[in-house]
This record gives C-alpha cells, sequence and structure tokens, in this order.
C-alpha cells in the first residue's frame, strides 16, 4: 500500500507487480464497489435508526451509546440479510440452506433477463424493455399454463417456447422501429415496458387471463406446466436455475464464437466499420433485439412456472430494471452476469428476513444495488476513492458503442 | 408536419433541403394519407353505429359557481356527422396543401380538435353521466403540471447534450424533500425552495457521472432513478413513518384567484385559480423558450448540445455549460415535484408512479422545446385526468387500454408517422 503511483521511477519489484494487476482488475474494482455501497447503505442504516438517533443528542458525553447503537444496527441488518440470503444457522436440519436456494430462484430470472440486456449492450442497443419483455413472457406462459390441455413434459416446453417467441416478438417491435424509422431504441423500450404492463393489467380484467371477474390474478398453472423442483417439496429451487445457467453457456457461445455473435459485436465496436464490411446492420438490430427478448420473455416464463405459478400485473416485479444493474455489475459477459446476479439475487432473497429480523426496510436494497452499479460504471471514481494506481489506457467498465 | 420544424426556427425551409429556388421539394403524402386513415377510422367507430337519439351531456359551469349555464344535451348523432364532415373536408384541403408542398399546421390542430369533441360526444352518448368540463379542465391541470416541469428539465439537459432519463428521480426527490421541508417549517412556500435543491443535487449525480466520468448518460439515468426510488422508499419507511406528524405533514399551498381571469366561462378556473406552481409554469414556458432559442446564454446551451466541438473552438466551456445545464434542469424537475404535494397532500412511497417516463415522452413529441413540451404535457394530462373521470361516469373504452395512449403516441412520434422528430446532433455524447 506504501507504494504510489507518484513515483513512477523505482524499479518494480515482483509483489509490486502483483499489487499493481491487482489493483487494476475489474475484480478488485467490483469488490470495492459493493464494499462502498455496503458502507454506504450502513450509513443509511445508522442514520434512520431510532436508538441511534436518541442516544446522538449526548453523544459527547457517553459516545459509547452511539456508536453500540450504531454498530447493533449496521450489524442486525447485515446479519440477518446474510441469514435471509445464504446460510441461516438459527434455522435447524435442511431450513439452514433454505436461503441460499432462495437466493437461487430469485437470481433465475434476472439471470434470463441479463443475458438478453447484455447481448444488447454490446450491440450497442440500449434495450430499457427488459421489464416489459419478462411481463409479456410470462404472461404467456401463464396462459399456456392454466388455459391449454398438455401431456407432462411437452406442457412446460410448450410453455417456455411461448413465452420467448412472445418476448422476442415484443422486442423485435423496437428493433423493427430502430431498423426501418431509426426510432430510438431506448425511449420505445421505455414505452412498451409501459403499454405491456397496462395491456398485461387490462388482460387481467378480461375473461383471457382474469381467474374470475374483479380478481385481476390468472389462474394457477397446471402442474405439469410447472418448472419440477430440483431439491424435493421443501424448496422453491427449479431447474430454472439450470436453464438460466445453460442460456449463460449458450449466451457465451453465440457471442464469443459463432458468425452472428461476431456480427453483433462488429455492429457495437462501430456500426459504421460493420456496414462497410458488408454486415446488415438493421437486420442485426432487429436480431439482437428478437435475442433478448427471447431470453427476456424466458425469464418471466421461469419467475412464473417456477416461483409464482400464477399471473399479477406485478409479476415481474422490478426484474426488469434490476436486470439492467445486473448486466452492467457483470460487464455484459456471461460469467460476469450470472455472478451479478446471484449477488442481486441474494440481496432480493435477504431483504424480506432483514426486513422481519431488524426492521430495515427492504429498500436499503435498491440503494445497495444502484450504489454498485454507480461505482462499477465509473472506475475512475473508485480509484480515487481507494487510492488505487490508474490503468494506462484504461477501457470503459461500460463497454456500450455509442 | 412534414418539414421537421423546429420550433424556434419558423419558416416553411427544412434544414437539409436545398435553397435554391428552382428546385422544388418532395411531395409528402403522410401527413393527408394519414389524415383519411384516422378519419374513415373514426367514422366507422364513432358515427356509424351512434343511434340516432342518443343525447350526450355536457356541463360548461361547476354546480356551484355564482352563475350557471344550463347542461347541453347534445344531440349525438347529428354532432357526430357534422365533425366528420369537417374531419373530410380538412383531409381533403390538406391532400391540396401537401400537392401545393405547402403543409398547414393548424390543419392538423383542427383535425386533432374535432376528432377529440368526436371521441367526447361518443363516450357521453353511451353514458347517462354529465361531463363537468371545468372539473375536467382542473383536473388536466393538476395532471399536467409535473410533466410541464419534468418536460422542461428534458429540454433544458438535452438541449445541452445530456439525456435525462432521471426526471422521474428528481421529481421524486423534490416531492420528498418539499413534504420535509414543509412540514418542518409548517410553510409549503419553504417546501417550494427545498423541492428544487432536491432536483439539483439527483442532477449533480447525474452529471458527476455522466460528464466527469464519462458513464454512459442513459445507464446514469436509469441508475439515479433506482437510487432515488430507494432512499425516498428507505426515508419514508423509517423517519418518515415513525413521525408522520413532524416529518410528513406538508399544509397546502393556498391557490391565488387572478380576479377577472378566473372568471372566464369554462377555462377560467382551471388556469387562473391556482396555486403559485402553475402560474410559476405560465411564466417558465415563455421565460425558457426566449432564452433558449433568443438568448446568448441559450445559443452557447444550445450549440453544445448541438455540435460540441465547434463550441469548444469559439471558447464556450462545453462541460461546465453542461453541469448547469443539468443541474438547472434538475432543479426545474424538483420543483415540479412539489406540484404531487400541492393540495397537502403527504408523501407516500413512490409518489411520481412513472410521470417522469412520460415527462420524457412530452419533451420529445414537443420536440425539444418549451413551447411544444408544453402543449404535448398538457395533451397527456388531459388524456389523463379524461381517463379518471370516465372511469366514474362509465365509459365504453376500458381505463387500461386508454392509459397507453400517451405511450402510443409517443412510440408513432418517435418512429416519423407523425412527422420526423430530430434531437440535439449530441445529445448523449460525452465530450471531448
Amino acid at each position: 500500500m506504501t507504494d504510489t503511483p507518484q513515483r513512477p521511477t523505482e524499479t518494480p519489484t515482483r509483489p509490486r507487480i502483483t499489487w499493481d494487476e491487482i489493483a487494476r482488475s475489474s475484480a478488485l474494482l467490483t469488490f470495492l464497489a459493493i464494499l462502498a455501497a455496503l458502507v454506504i447503505s450502513a450509513i443509511l442504516i445508522v442514520a434512520a435508526d431510532p436508538q441511534v438517533r436518541g442516544s446522538v443528542s449526548y453523544f459527547f458525553e457517553r459516545p459509547g451509546d452511539t456508536l453500540g447503537a450504531a454498530w447493533s444496527a449496521v450489524s442486525g441488518a447485515y446479519t440477518s440479510l446474510f441469514r435471509g440470503a445464504i446460510f441461516d444457522y438459527e434455522a435447524s436440519g435442511a431450513r439452514t440452506i433454505r436461503p441460499i436456494t432462495e437466493t437461487m430462484v430469485a437470481a433465475t430470472p434476472l439471470l434470463f433477463a441479463a443475458l438478453g440486456l447484455g447481448i444488447g449492450f454490446r450491440a450497442g442497443l440500449f434495450n430499457i424493455g427488459a421489464q416489459g419483455q419478462v411481463l409479456m413472457g410470462g404472461a404467456m406462459a401463464a396462459w399456456i399454463g392454466f388455459a391449454l390441455e398438455l401431456p407432462i413434459v411437452l406442457h412446460v416446453i410448450v410453455a417456455l417456447l411461448g413465452a420467448a417467441v412472445v418476448g422476442g416478438l415484443w422486442a423485435a417491435i423496437a428493433g423493427v422501429l430502430k431498423a426501418r424509422t431509426g426510432a430510438n431504441e431506448v425511449i420505445v423500450t421505455i414505452m412498451l415496458n409501459w403499454i405491456a404492463t397496462w395491456l398485461i393489467t387490462w388482460l387481467l380484467t378480461t375473461s383471457i387471463l382474469a381467474r374470475a371477474p374483479n380478481r385481476p390474478i390468472s389462474p394457477e398453472v397446471d402442474p405439469s406446466a410447472r418448472l419440477p423442483l430440483m431439491l424435493g417439496s421443501q424448496f422453491r429451487l427449479h431447474w430454472g436455475f439450470v436453464l438460466a445457467l445453460l442460456a449463460a453457456v449458450g449466451v457465451w457461445w453465440l457471442m464469443e464464437r459463432s458468425t452472428i455473435g461476431f456480427k453483433f459485436r462488429a455492429v457495437g465496436a462501430n456500426m459504421d466499420a460493420a456496414r462497410t464490411a458488408g454486415i446488415n446492420v438493421n437486420l442485426v438490430f432487429v436480431m439482437v433485439m428478437v435475442t433478448a427478448g427471447l431470453l427476456a420473455g424466458l425469464g418471466g416464463a421461469a419467475q412464473i412456472l417456477g416461483a409464482d405459478h400464477t399471473l399479477r400485473a406485478s409479476s415481474a416485479g422490478s426484474i426488469g430494471f434490476d436486470a439492467i444493474t445486473v448486466a452492467l455489475l457483470g460487464r455484459n459477459r456471461p460469467a460476469g452476469i450470472v455472478g451479478a446476479s446471484v449477488l442481486f439475487g441474494a440481496l432480493r432473497a435477504g431483504s424480506p428476513l432483514m426486513q422481519t429480523a431488524s426492521q430495515t426496510p427492504i429498500d436499503i436494497v435498491l440503494v445497495i444495488q444502484a450504489v454498485i452499479v454507480l461505482f462499477i460504471a465509473a472506475p475512475p471514481l473508485v480509484r480515487t476513492m481507494f487510492h488505487l494506481p490508474g490503468r494506462p489506457g484504461s477501457r470503459r467498465a461500460v463497454e456500450v458503442a455509442s | 408536419m412534414t418539414a421537421p420544424m423546429m420550433a424556434g426556427t419558423p419558416g416553411p425551409v427544412e434544414p437539409g433541403a436545398t435553397l435554391r429556388a428552382d428546385v422544388l421539394g418532395t411531395v409528402s403524402w403522410r401527413t393527408p394519407i394519414t389524415l383519411a386513415v384516422i378519419s374513415i377510422a373514426a367514422l366507422f367507430a364513432f358515427v356509424l353505429f351512434t343511434p340516432s337519439t342518443a343525447l350526450a351531456q355536457f356541463a360548461f359551469t361547476e354546480p356551484d359557481a355564482s352563475w350557471q349555464w344550463p347542461v347541453w344535451h347534445a344531440p349525438a348523432r347529428l354532432v357526430l356527422i357534422l365533425c366528420a364532415v369537417g374531419t373530410f373536408a380538412l383531409t381533403a384541403a390538406a391532400f391540396i396543401a401537401a400537392a401545393a408542398r405547402k403543409p398547414r399546421r393548424w390543419y392538423l390542430v383542427v383535425f386533432g380538435a374535432l376528432v377529440l369533441v368526436m371521441f367526447l360526444v361518443w363516450v357521453m352518448s353511451a353514458s347517462t353521466g354529465t361531463l363537468r368540463l371545468p372539473f375536467l379542465l382542473g383536473l388536466t391541470m393538476t395532471w399536467a403540471v409535473p410533466l410541464v416541469f419534468g418536460a422542461f428539465a428534458g429540454v433544458l439537459c438535452e438541449r445541452a447534450g445530456v439525456i435525462n432519463i432521471a426526471i422521474e428521480g428528481q421529481l421524486l426527490g423534490g416531492a420528498f424533500l418539499c413534504a420535509i421541508a414543509a412540514s418542518i417549517t409548517g410553510s409549503p412556500y419553504i417546501g417550494l425552495v427545498a423541492a428544487p435543491i432536491a432536483g439539483a443535487l439527483v442532477g449533480l449525480i447525474l452529471a458527476v457521472f455522466s460528464i466527469t466520468y464519462k458513464v454512459d448518460q442513459i445507464i446514469v439515468g436509469v441508475v439515479v432513478n433506482v437510487l432515488v426510488l430507494g432512499l425516498t422508499n428507505y426515508l419514508f419507511s423509517t423517519v418518515l413513518s415513525e413521525n408522520p406528524q413532524e416529518f410528513n405533514s406538508p399544509p397546502p399551498l393556498p391557490t391565488w384567484r387572478i380576479p377577472v381571469l378566473a372568471d372566464i366561462p369554462v377555462l377560467g378556473d382551471a388556469l387562473f385559480n391556482q396555486t403559485v406552481i402553475v402560474y410559476a409554469m405560465y411564466v417558465a414556458v415563455f421565460v425558457l423558450q426566449y432564452m433558449l432559442f433568443r438568448s446568448r446564454w441559450g445559443l452557447r446551451l444550445r450549440s453544445v448540445g448541438e455540435h460540441p466541438k465547434a463550441a469548444d473552438t469559439v471558447g464556450i466551456k462545453v462541460n461546465r455549460t453542461r453541469y448547469r445545464a443539468v443541474v438547472l434542469g434538475s432543479a426545474v424537475a424538483g420543483f415540479g415535484g412539489a406540484s404531487f404535494l400541492a393540495a397537502g397532500l403527504a408523501f407516500t412511497k413512490e409518489v411520481s408512479v412513472g410521470r417522469g417516463y412520460i415527462a420524457l415522452a412530452a419533451m420529445i413529441l414537443g420536440r425539444w422545446s418549451p413551447r411544444g413540451a408544453l402543449a404535448a404535457a398538457v395533451l397527456f394530462g388531459f388524456t389523463d385526468a379524461l381517463n379518471r373521470v370516465l372511469r366514474n361516469i362509465g365509459s365504453p373504452v376500458d381505463y387500461e387500454l386508454m392509459s397507453m395512449l400517451p405511450y402510443l403516441a409517443t412510440i408513432f412520434a418517435v418512429a416519423g408517422l407523425v412527422g420526423r422528430v430530430r434531437p440535439p446532433a449530441a445529445d448523449g455524447k460525452p465530450y471531448p
């Protein structure tokens, strides 16, 4: 730590180089960003804690009271978050590992949707529309799940395929409009999100999706259409998580090994050069959006067929928006996205216990997520904060071609 | 409408068109064809299946007003047929105007108004209720005000080349701090001072990350929205909920009645019996329109958004100008956020419920000009108000479907189906 970049004349010794490599690596940056987010959230937790605020008035007489209250507030919140998300050491038997399976359940739709968004970001397309695509895909999956009578294995496959198709078509609207009219995909996808929300809300008032009149919730999907459980009925973990991991492998192959993926990346790196090289850029726009929508639709299906089993207007929750942050945190690469989605899944899974056990509202998770991504997106800021050496000719962490 | 006219640069000459007098521009049939399609659709949807005996009831005065106009029992079929004739006449005129290469914008305005009247008469003919127009317009203002300020914020930021997706967060932040400041001090006007400060702080985050650290502006905007949402939700659930009396009971803003103007029939009450926020909005639209397009400050701001390198070359500090524009614009949005609480409502979670995104849409539909943004925002506000009023009266169109209209209109607008919209050239591009 004593070595600073102000002394470049010094001959680098072996440990120095190692430290430099670590300091410049994105893994360390990610770690520091998460750390910074946890610290900032801890400050918020302390500031909002009634006991801390009660004892701060006599801070100079007995600082121990304030510090003790602050410590118990923060440690209480974070340990219950850990207990809710990873390992519940206060429970007994199989329930101790239930939190980690809940994390995986929460991570599944995020992973699907974020994989799609990552493809878009790498191809230079800002697809903000995962929310709508997740919802449309989930609605289709739910409808196939409760309205159609199909044999046991076929039913779930048809439901997944239907969700993928609908999600892909919904996203294709933005792709086609961009290709044909140049309409900005950011605006179109934001608008499509709202249209999807209202469309599903409306369908849930009609006999198409509603369970009964004036009950805006769909019937339960048939057991034959549900994603089978992995660890028995004690846990909600379903095979959708494995499917999502397979999808991550598939996306890796698509982007790194296939011709189509090469075209996607070429368009993202330099659209004009790609066009000059003979790549049909407009077709790529549509294909990228369809692929992203397809994956987001699968994410919606995983949520409905795996976890919720019924559809509401709020089924998509904030999956679509969280997926944007997941994709950015994972730097748009499949491996990174897997890690990021598990992290955010853990935050989602752990926050209810944190709320009940330590009275820290669930919303602190949004702050943690947002701060992580802000820091991840601005590596120079994190380097300045932690006095890390710079990275010569550093690449932008968020590689989205403009 | 066929020419990509930017507000502030009036005139029939297209920016990209050749200026030689002997070369004629291309004839664009898009506008008249669109009008023809809408005319025919309206004829089928509204006129043909309306029974000849149906009546639509409209009230032009509030029941408690000092003088009353009688409720108008409009003969629905007759009014609809007259309007339909009007739409077809305008369509024909639009074809002639297009052939003469003289697109006329006011045709579209009148056409839109006619279709709106047709829709209202059609809806009300199916209902036994009475549509109280002053109430509807008052509600329109309530819904439009945050949209207008949000859209102004978008105009200021994007004209300087910074995309502001964070309008939602700025509105929310403004409303939040307004609630706290007004509650603690007991003065709603202190709340009005605090709201723009919160907006500016949110804008500062956007500026630091997108201008200094050159993180993609859209990403920062989305993330800032999440951050503000999380912060306000968190503080609402903790500090504000523990002690709502002290922190979350903002007093209502008093309404100021402007003597003569407020007595104008139908419109007067909605426009001139309002809180100071609405009057600030009237001032803001004139000031912004003038300052952006007629002042040195506005020229510099726009140059930074259109061609930052050229601006830099003549000595304009690009990033400093952008910083100021973003912070100022965000403060405007924050001020608009105060309007959520103007009636003395307490702050609630997600009080802005996506209005920031509609404000963004209004800015695009208004072609990045304050005047246009105002018009689009009022239109969206009207859709919202009408939607709510009709839900109570009972309407043949479902509430949920009507709610999609602003978003659909925006998609049509950006896809160029109702004229081209062109953002500032350097919008979203960091500099250097």
